[in-house]
């Protein structure tokens, strides 16, 4: 085993590791506080969280097109997308939740899942539809923004990419936004009070259904952005490549404890961390007998451990004390 | 003047009919007490009042205007304040957010004002004030969810039973501050199993049974009458 070539990586290992764990956190305060309110995990998410992808590459393409992409500067460009994303994928979830969810709000739990379900198929093929007539493509590439791709050196061995960095600090600012929101002002006060009593919240003059709307729309909104984030650290999207992360960012904010706002963000890490780690270690640890593509198995062999000793997640605690 | 008035009222929770042609009266400034056994439907007339609850059949009306069909959270912005049964206050928020949460709807400046009040009638919640309420004793709890509901300024207060699991001093404190919140000006309609208490502090009454009102008349009258003395106070 190559101990120089371990630590070597170490710091770039750490940093994808970070950057996938932001993405993560970012989508998974949708299932997150979605859960909270309502406790029922909205899996059309996944599909909410790529539209901020597409609305992101649609503008790009667009301003491209134009030939002005490159005469705007890249900041207000990534703005642009960013609040564009966030605006299209809020309005989607809030749109979702009003027709598909809100009329099923006293069925039986598993009726509102399975409708969850099928929001997803929808959404799926809807941006399928879409962009074939519209680019007939499957596949987006987002433009490059040169800038973006610059590499800073932070040691003799390990560069960072401009774009990175945004992405970490987008992603510090949102999570930061939303704590401070939720925990330090009168709206987050009633959707906490929401969260927890809903009755006892309409009696204090709570209008319950608007709480439940702005839930999703900052869900919606959180899941957005990270889209667009996703779209500009990875560059490749298809109608369906949401599937995947949203299932990951789901099983983080169950990791971290689902409910729990600072829960979807440490469990985002968490597993980010313990993704990035198993593709490039498992490997050289191995002497080749597992390879990067054993990550999946490692990370939640890894949360299901965790999850046999914490069952109600790392920052997990009972959601609703009564009904 | 009455306030509040409830006529013919029907309600149901599915098949199960739990009130019958139930009417009351409310006058301004005074303590009506509800009583009645467990399942007498003294609850479900609380929640048909704040909304929580629609009648299949009759009236709901507050200071002349139609209450019938209003939503809760517009119930409070007439005027209406319930402390519900099992006090219901927000477990996960502290003191000073469930009773910030009570005046959700004021965007009035006398917000401060209205916490030292509470904080007045109520010294326990004030050394409180940062602590987590789903860590308060019952009693504490109890307070927070009688301040948290004076917060809304309410000129009709719906209270479910404020002694339940309560010890007797206790009891006797709560019951003394709900007559002087009343004395200060506020309408107080007063659910309770723990009749004496309430006949006590209440001006006049009406009694459930099975969704049915039996009786009705003032606290003294009550308080005297053989069947209630029988089946309430214990004799
Ligand atoms: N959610 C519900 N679903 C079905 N029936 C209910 C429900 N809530 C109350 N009931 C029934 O309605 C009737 C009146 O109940 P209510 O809670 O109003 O009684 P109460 O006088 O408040 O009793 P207690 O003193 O025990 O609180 C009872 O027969 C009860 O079983
Ligand atoms: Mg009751």
């Amino acid at each position: 085993m190559d101990l120089e070539l371990l630590v070597g990586i170490f710091p770039q290992v750490l940093l994808d590791g970070i950057l996938l764990g932001f993405m993560y956190a970012l989508i998974a305060l949708g299932y997150t506080m979605v859960y909270g309110v309502l406790e029922f995990i909205n899996f059309a998410h996944s599909e909410i969280f790529i539209v901020g992808a597409f609305v992101g590459v649609e503008i790009l393409l667009g301003l491209k097109s134009a030939g002005v992409l490159d005469s705007v500067p890249w900041v207000l460009v990534l703005l642009l997308i960013l609040v564009a994303g966030m605006l299209a994928s809020g309005v989607l979830a809030v749109s979702v939740e009003r027709i598909a969810y809100r009329p099923l709000r006293h069925a039986p739990r598993l009726i509102p899942l399975i409708s969850a379900i099928g929001v997803s198929f929808f959404l799926q093929d809807a941006i399928r539809l879409f962009e074939s007539i519209w680019r007939n493509a499957f596949n987006l590439v987002y433009p490059t923004l040169d800038v973006l791709n610059h590499r800073y050196d932070l040691t003799a061995t390990v560069d960072v990419p401009l774009k990175s960095l945004v992405v970490i600090v987008a992603a510090l600012l949102m999570l930061w936004g939303l704590w401070a929101l939720v925990n330090r002002t009168k709206i987050g006060t009633a959707i906490r009070a929401v969260a927890e009593d809903q009755a006892a919240a309409s009696l204090m003059g709570i209008n319950v259904n608007r709480i439940i709307s702005l839930t999703f729309l900052i869900g919606g909104a959180m899941g957005g952005a990270a889209g667009v984030l996703f779209g500009v650290q990875y560059g490749l999207i298809n109608p369906y490549t949401g599937f995947i992360p949203g299932l990951k960012a789901f099983t983080a904010a169950v990791l971290g404890g689902i409910g729990n706002i600072p829960g979807a963000m440490v469990g985002g890490l968490v597993l980010g961390l313990l993704e990035a780690f198993a593709a490039s270690y498992l490997s050289l640890l191995t002497g080749g007998a597992f390879g990067a593509e054993y990550k999946d198995i490692f990370a939640f062999s890894a949360l299901i451990l965790i999850l046999i000793f914490r069952p109600k997640g790392l920052l997990g605690e009972v959601v609703r004390e009564r009904a | 003047m009455v306030v509040l008035a409830l006529d013919g009222l029907e309600v149901y929770y599915g098949e199960i009919h739990a009130l019958k042609r139930v009417a009351l009266e409310v006058q301004s400034g005074e303590i009506v007490a509800l009583l009645g056994n467990n399942g007498a439907g003294k609850t479900t007339t609380l929640k048909t009042i704040s909304g929580l609850l629609a009648p299949r059949q009759g009236t709901v009306s507050f200071e002349t205007r139609p209450l019938t069909g209003v939503p809760p959270h517009e119930v409070v912005a007439r005027g209406i304040a319930h402390v519900p049964e099992g006090r219901r206050i927000f477990n996960r928020l502290t003191v000073r957010e469930n009773l910030l949460m009570g005046a959700y709807l004021r965007r009035d400046a006398g917000i401060a004002d209205d916490l030292e009040r509470v904080f007045a009638l109520f010294p326990r919640l004030q050394e409180r004030i940062t602590q987590v309420a789903g860590t308060l004793s019952g009693g504490e709890q109890q307070m927070l969810a009688i301040g948290r509901a004076l917060m809304a300024r309410p000129r009709l207060l719906l209270l479910d039973e404020p002694s339940m699991g309560l010890a007797p001093v206790l009891v006797e404190q709560i019951f003394a501050t709900i007559a002087e919140v009343n004395r200060q000006g506020t309408t107080i309609l007063l659910v309770e199993q723990n009749a004496a208490m309430a006949l006590s502090i209440a001006h006049r009454g009406y009694v459930l049974e099975t969704g049915t009102v039996v009786l009705s008349g003032t606290a003294a009258a009550l308080g005297e009458n053989a069947e209630v003395r029988r089946a309430y106070l214990g004799e």
